[in-house]
């Protein structure tokens, strides 16, 4: 590579930089040594067989995995050059910046309204009020995730009465509402239809300009549409990372030319 | 014939015979309450209080039962539920495994403990303190009661409860109360109509836990201190009695707690569909 971590973190001004993230369930690890650098404004895609460590990967970025039971990590993870793993971080302002969109769409039990209210209503956020707070907030969070023509009619109904693929976009508009810097999807496409699947993918591509986006996704086609970087994850550790335009067309491993190929999936 | 289908139309008539019997068996039940106590039954029964004769009420109604039975339910199930939904996210949003472990155990042990047990306990600590029967001693004996039912109640239903919701929450800055009071409860509110609802039908029938704790009494109580009549101790004294008059009251006070019962279920039903409108599934 040539360059040290330090030269290539002040190259790339990183948003998120990890250093050094080992995981271990119980007494398996389930990744290695990991070091990344995702940069700002941009789509990361982490790809990789089933299994090697891509959502576990995802979920400790926003410290959602520390969650689950048995779960040990060690770490550095600096956003924005600050280290979310030291204990004076609040972990609800981490979550919040750096907002999960799961698999499947996982709407809050509520009215399509108050599911978009409820992230700016816990973080009591200074736009709600404003005149028109709630409604305002709602309003443009459903607009740009075309959501709104479809829902105007029925804000106060369930959000589980929507299709599979209107509710993935929901949850995307309430991420939107807590103004967070990224959004960490995990396979964010794989539940849906190929239609709202498409969508989904459109939208989260134009959304690369304002957000940083870290894109976990199983299908290597996928992964060329969308991303701008690329990370390959093998058995808990980070093979390659790179542009994907080289890392796609001149892969440097030979592990990855194999994945590449399709030896392996 | 196929063995196979021989064995199935075999048990399909195994099972549906068993069914009869359960529901033949309820029918029964309600049918004698209802032939024995139906006689008695009138207007004046659930509109006057009892009058010419201590504890068996040989005239009037037993008004003064029927309100004591709700005031004394309403108290008891207000109290459980406001220690056990905290209790029940406690133990699965926050405790660890071990606590959660001794706890279920606990009050597993505690929900198979006779309702005497509960009487004979609080009727100890009366005279420990020196208190008097009352309507105050009946709500704290039944809501311990129910305590059991109501915390493993709302624990088995909040367990079922997806992570992905929680990983919603959190997602976007909750925090861990937040996400078991906003979400967590939300999602079961018809798990949680359920059990209070089993929890009233099992504190509002019962005789024994408050046999030693409430007293008795013909007047509707106007104070927490005083000694107040629940339905089942009137179904128990009027039955006690040797005077088939008083009897057959016994048997008509039972059929008006049926009635009691049979109204909050169906309350709960009516409110359960309400809830379950957001529920995600």
């Amino acid at each position: 590579m040539g360059l040290t971590t330090q030269e290539m973190i002040t190259a790339l001004s990183p948003h998120i930089c990890v250093q050094d993230l080992n995981v271990f369930y119980g007494d398996t690890q389930v990744l290695r040594n990991v070091n990344l650098l995702i940069p700002r404004r941009q789509i990361t895609a982490i790809i990789g067989p089933s299994g090697c460590g891509k959502s576990t990967l995802l979920r400790s970025l926003n410290r959602l995995l520390e969650l689950t039971a048995g779960v040990k990590l060690s770490c550095k993870i600096l956003v924005d050059e600050i280290d979310i793993m030291d204990p004076s971080v609040d972990v609800t302002a981490i979550r919040k910046k750096l907002s999960l969109i799961a698999q499947s769409p996982n709407p809050l039990p509520m009215s399509i309204r108050d599911n978009v209210a409820y992230g700016p209503r816990i973080n009591g956020m200074q736009i709600l009020r404003e005149p028109n707070g709630v409604d305002g907030v709602v309003e443009r969070c459903l607009r740009s995730t075309g959501l709104w023509d479809e829902v105007r009619d029925r804000l106060n109904g369930p959000a589980s009465r929507l299709s599979i693929g209107q509710q993935q976009r929901l949850c995307l508009a309430r991420a939107l509402a807590v103004d967070p810097e990224g959004l960490l999807c995990d396979e964010p496409t794989s539940a849906l239809d190929p239609i709202s699947a498409d969508r989904v993918e459109k939208l989260l591509k134009s959304l690369s300009t304002d957000y940083t986006i870290v894109w976990v996704t199983h299908t290597l086609r996928q992964a060329r549409r969308i991303a701008d970087n690329v990370v390959f994850l093998f058995m808990g550790h980070v093979v390659e990372q790179g542009p994907a335009e080289s890392f796609f067309n001149s892969p440097k491993e030979a592990t990855t030319k194999a994945y590449l190929e399709g030896a392996f999936s | 014939m196929n063995g196979r289908i021989l064995e199935e139309q075999l048990f399909n008539a195994l099972m549906l015979s068993a069914t009869f019997v359960v529901v033949g068996s309820l029918l029964v039940v309600v049918g004698v309450i209802i032939i024995k106590g139906a006689p008695a039954l009138s207007l004046t029964m659930i509109t006057e209080t009892s009058s010419g004769g201590y504890l068996l009420g040989g005239a009037g109604g037993i008004l003064n039962a029927i309100i004591g039975s709700l005031y004394l339910i309403a108290g008891s199930i207000g109290i459980a539920s406001l220690i056990g939904l905290p209790v029940a996210i406690y133990l699965n949003e926050y405790a660890g495994t071990k606590l959660t472990h001794f706890a279920r155990l606990s009050l597993d042990v505690l929900y198979g403990i006779p309702s005497i047990v509960y009487g004979a306990f609080a009727f100890t600590l009366m005279i420990v303190l020196g208190a008097r029967e009352s309507l105050l001693w009946g709500i704290i004996t039944v809501a311990m009661l129910v305590l059991p039912i109501v915390i493993r109640g709302i624990d088995e239903v909040i367990q079922t409860v997806p992570s992905k919701l929680r990983d919603a929450s959190f997602s976007l800055g909750a925090t861990q109360l937040e996400t078991g009071f906003k979400v967590v409860t939300r999602q079961v509110i018809p798990g949680i109509v359920t059990t209070v609802l089993l929890a009233l039908g099992r504190g509002i029938g019962d005789a024994a836990s408050v046999l030693l704790t409430v007293g008795y009494s013909d007047i509707i109580p106007t104070s927490l201190n005083n000694p107040v009549a629940t339905l089942p101790l009137a179904i128990f004294f009027q039955l006690g009695s040797p005077y088939p008059h008083a009897q057959q009251r016994a048997y008509a006070s039972a059929i008006i707690l049926l009635g009691l019962v049979v109204m909050f279920s169906v309350a709960a039903r009516f409110s359960t569909a309400r809830f379950s409108k957001f529920v995600i599934r």
